[in-house]
């Protein structure tokens, strides 16, 4: 594939929109503004304990602990997260926190790992509901109608790039530290060589290879190999 | 080595045309300096990114917000990432101005987007170079394809372009490197196009400069799909990995970076350009070399530049407004269509290695008799390949099970994308904009074009068709990818501005691509174009340069430069 074939086929992959992948979404106004996404140590291990929750280490490889997932999240949260975005996701950190409190009384790392699933698996189930409730599609709908504004305004003093650089509104938190999990998963080295097939020079090209259920899929990297 | 500045050739430029004209004018005995604006890149050596896992990419390719700060235009499509970022244009340094929004991705460094190219490398046929004169549209030709076959021949042999030999009447086949393999569903699919349309449509495998055989210095493709990082093998076409060490070794190439010609100087009783001025763009010195011919092979918008900025004491809109041709006429492919769908079965197949190829389904609008409400045609590039992960993520849960599924091939899919030709248009045209100066002092382009009626016609058949062929030849879930505003530039095939003729009233050009009012300087990058056709245009860049190398040499020995 080509660049721009790329371009597409990694969006229905992945089954739909990561934030921070601006391949698929117009991403950040870069508003010059430094993030204050203030990742602490404990921040870092939290993450890495909910994204390996979410990946888990498996008989054949590792989970998204041993990729530094929390690493990773602090990095593109960071780098690549529109200020919306960042607050939305440092918030809900907090939120995960209370909401692990709320329900065991003890931190999230502290928990059994029955106990961490349960409640992944609650907010993963709480986090769909948000993004398909008619309430987040309305406010989500109002806030891109401003961003759609704040575009054609720039775009009538011939700022061209305007479209590409509005801000997004937020799912659910959970939505992105699960998002952010498996595309960092899948690009990281464990991900990619151990929970899938990766060769460096494949040296040739077979359009039809013998595939048995139980072989892995070859880990292409993500956006550019 | 020459003395004093002065060099039997000066090439401006040093892309997939520029180190064309290098190696062909060297060849043939010519001492020769090839300048080039931006820094060198040597090749292997410099491809600092090319042996990189993902993982070693901090955002993983991706592009980040302080990216997308510095690089505005850049960020509006695919080429605003990581991995090879200094490989485009700064564009703080380089700005232009845009009176329409037209998207310009350069590359301003030794090998210029040679590098960074698509490469898939496409004949002309007859038919499109006769479409101007046979439709009253912009001027004619002064070309046919017999003239400029033997062309083809000569580059595809040396550059490497592995293809099928299709037997397509109008999509030439060429001297082509056995072609890479379709996969077992794009041989499904075009089976059933094949038998659908009657054989007036077909699915090839793309034509791209990856080669499959070695060459001397080059070891064929490895299937690794990371050539825009520049290949350690050298296993595509770019300046660094073909026509620059072919120039070098005949001892009779100077290569200097950081050289950005301001202007060409023309001696207007002799009515022949003398040389060149360059500004060194590190040191801000000035200085000037001397050649009795000129090759300018800036890229189309940056010739256009050159030119304009050249001989204004004799004409004020620079060297070769005469005609008012210069600057106007300018072109890109309109992209769009985009279209994916799910292939069922085949799940006891997959692939292996990673093609850096696709497939390609050739023009066939507006022809076998038949006539749209608009003028040519557009042609698909695409790919049927196996995803991963067996369901979409956010239909999941988490845990083992999400890690298993995600961790299994998924379905095959196939997508497909239009490249549309774009009429020449006097009004679609870049100027001077002398109110703006880049880092250097110089005045900058203004560019004002825009896709018209015929284009936006074309685009409905481009978006429906893509859908009914996927549809008619079984796929499921056939669904239009939103691919945004039909922008000029966004095709990154930029064409016109100096386009080439039969007289000096119409066009800037002669059919050998010297300037008419100076016949010693030739311009063989995309501004010669008269017309856009929707093949990728690179190889034909190739084969016009190559043609008119050897006819500068001829005319140089007849003593008519």
């Amino acid at each position: 594939m080509n660049r721009r074939q790329a371009l597409s086929a990694v969006g229905a992959l992945l089954g739909g929109t990561i934030i921070g992948a601006n391949y698929f979404l117009s991403g950040c106004k870069p508003t010059g503004k430094k993030a204050a996404a203030g990742f602490t140590a404990d921040d870092i291990a939290l993450l890495d304990e909910v994204g390996e929750t979410i990946i888990p280490t498996s008989a054949d490889s590792p989970g998204a602990k041993a990729a530094m997932i929390g690493e990773f999240m602090r990095t593109i949260v960071n780098d690549c997260y529109t200020d919306n975005q960042q607050k939305a996701f440092t918030e809900g950190v907090t939120q995960l926190q209370r909401s692990c409190r709320e329900r065991f009384g003890k931190d999230f790392i502290s928990l059994s790992p029955d106990q961490k699933k349960e409640l992944a698996t609650t907010l993963d189930k709480e986090a769909k509901a948000l993004n398909s409730s008619d309430e987040y599609k309305k406010r989500r709908l109002a806030y891109d109608s401003l961003q759609a504004n704040w575009v054609r305004s720039e775009e009538s003093s011939n700022d061209f790039g305007a479209s590409h650089l509005k801000d997004e509104y937020p799912p659910h938190y959970f939505t992105m530290i699960k998002q952010l999990t498996i595309w960092g998963y899948f690009t990281s080295e464990v991900g990619m060589t151990k929970a899938l097939r990766y060769i460096e020079t494949p040296g040739r090209f077979d359009g039809a290879y013998p595939y048995k259920k139980g072989d892995k899929a070859w880990g292409i990297g993500g956006f550019f190999g | 080595m020459a003395d004093n500045n002065t060099y039997d050739a000066i090439v401006i430029g040093s892309g997939i045309s520029g180190g064309w004209a290098a190696k062909e004018l060297t060849e043939k005995g010519l001492k020769v300096i090839m300048l080039e604006r931006g820094r060198n890149i040597e090749h292997v050596k410099d491809y600092v990114n090319a042996t990189k896992g993902t993982w070693e990419f901090a955002h993983r390719g991706t592009k980040t917000r302080q990216m997308m700060k510095d690089y505005p235009v850049l960020n509006r499509d695919y080429p605003l990432n990581e991995t090879n970022l200094d490989w485009w244009v700064n564009e703080k340094e380089s700005p232009y101005t845009e009176i329409k929004r037209f998207d310009w991705f350069r590359g301003y460094h030794v090998g210029g987007r040679s590098l960074m190219w698509g490469r898939q490398s496409w004949r002309w046929a007859d038919q499109d170079f006769e479409a101007n004169a046979k439709e009253g549209i912009a001027i004619d030709w002064p070309v046919r394809y017999k003239e400029i076959a033997p062309w083809y021949d000569h580059v595809e042999k040396f550059a490497g372009i592995s293809g099928n030999r299709d037997g397509i009447p109008h999509l030439p086949d060429g001297q082509f490197m056995p072609p890479m393999e379709m996969t077992v569903v794009e041989k499904d699919v075009a089976a059933r196009i094949k038998e659908i349309y009657k054989g007036q449509r077909h699915m090839i495998i793309g034509r791209t400069a990856n080669i499959t055989e070695p060459l001397p210095g080059r070891t064929n493709c490895q299937y690794r799909d990371k050539c825009w990082l520049g290949c350690p093998f050298g296993a595509y076409f770019s300046t660094q990995s073909s026509t620059l060490p072919a120039a070098m070794r005949t001892g009779n190439l100077t290569l200097r970076p950081w050289s950005i010609v301001t202007r060409i100087l023309y001696d207007k009783d002799k009515k022949r350009a003398t040389g060149v001025e360059v500004l060194d763009a590190e040191s801000n010195q000035t200085y000037e070399y001397k050649g009795k011919i000129i090759f300018l092979n800036a890229s189309t918008l940056n010739s256009a530049w050159v030119l304009m900025n050249s001989a204004t004491d004799v004409w004020p809109e620079g060297l070769g407004s005469s005609s008012g041709q210069l600057g106007h006429n300018l072109m890109d492919h309109h992209i769009g269509g985009a279209t994916m769908g799910v292939v069922e079965g085949y799940e006891d197949k997959y692939t292996y290695g990673r093609r850096a190829n696709g497939i390609y389904i050739p023009r066939y609008r507006n022809m076998f008799g038949e006539r749209r409400d608009y003028l040519r045609g557009f042609g698909y590039q695409g790919a049927g390949m196996r995803g991963r992960g067996a369901q979409p993520a956010e239909m999941l849960a988490i845990g083992l099970d999400l890690k298993e599924a995600l961790t299994e091939p998924g379905p095959w899919t196939m997508f497909v994308g239009g490249f549309g030709e774009t009429l020449p248009y006097h009004d679609n045209r870049v100027t001077l904009d002398k109110t703006k100066k880049d880092k250097w002092g110089l005045n900058v382009l203004a560019i004002d074009a825009a896709i018209k009626d015929n284009e936006k016609k074309m685009r409905i058949d481009m978006a429906n068709d893509a859908k009914e062929m996927l549809e008619r030849s079984g796929l499921k879930n056939v669904t239009g990818i939103p691919f945004g505003e039909p922008v000029l530039g966004r095709g990154i095939h930029e064409m016109g501005t100096a386009r080439m003729g039969a007289d000096a009233q119409t066009s800037v050009l002669n059919k050998w691509n010297q300037v008419w009012d100076a016949p010693n300087v030739f311009v063989t990058d995309g501004s010669f174009m008269a017309s856009a056709n929707c093949v990728n245009p690179s190889l034909t860049y190739m084969a016009f340069t190559a043609r008119a190398a050897d006819h500068a040499v001829s005319e140089l020995k007849k003593q008519n430069l």
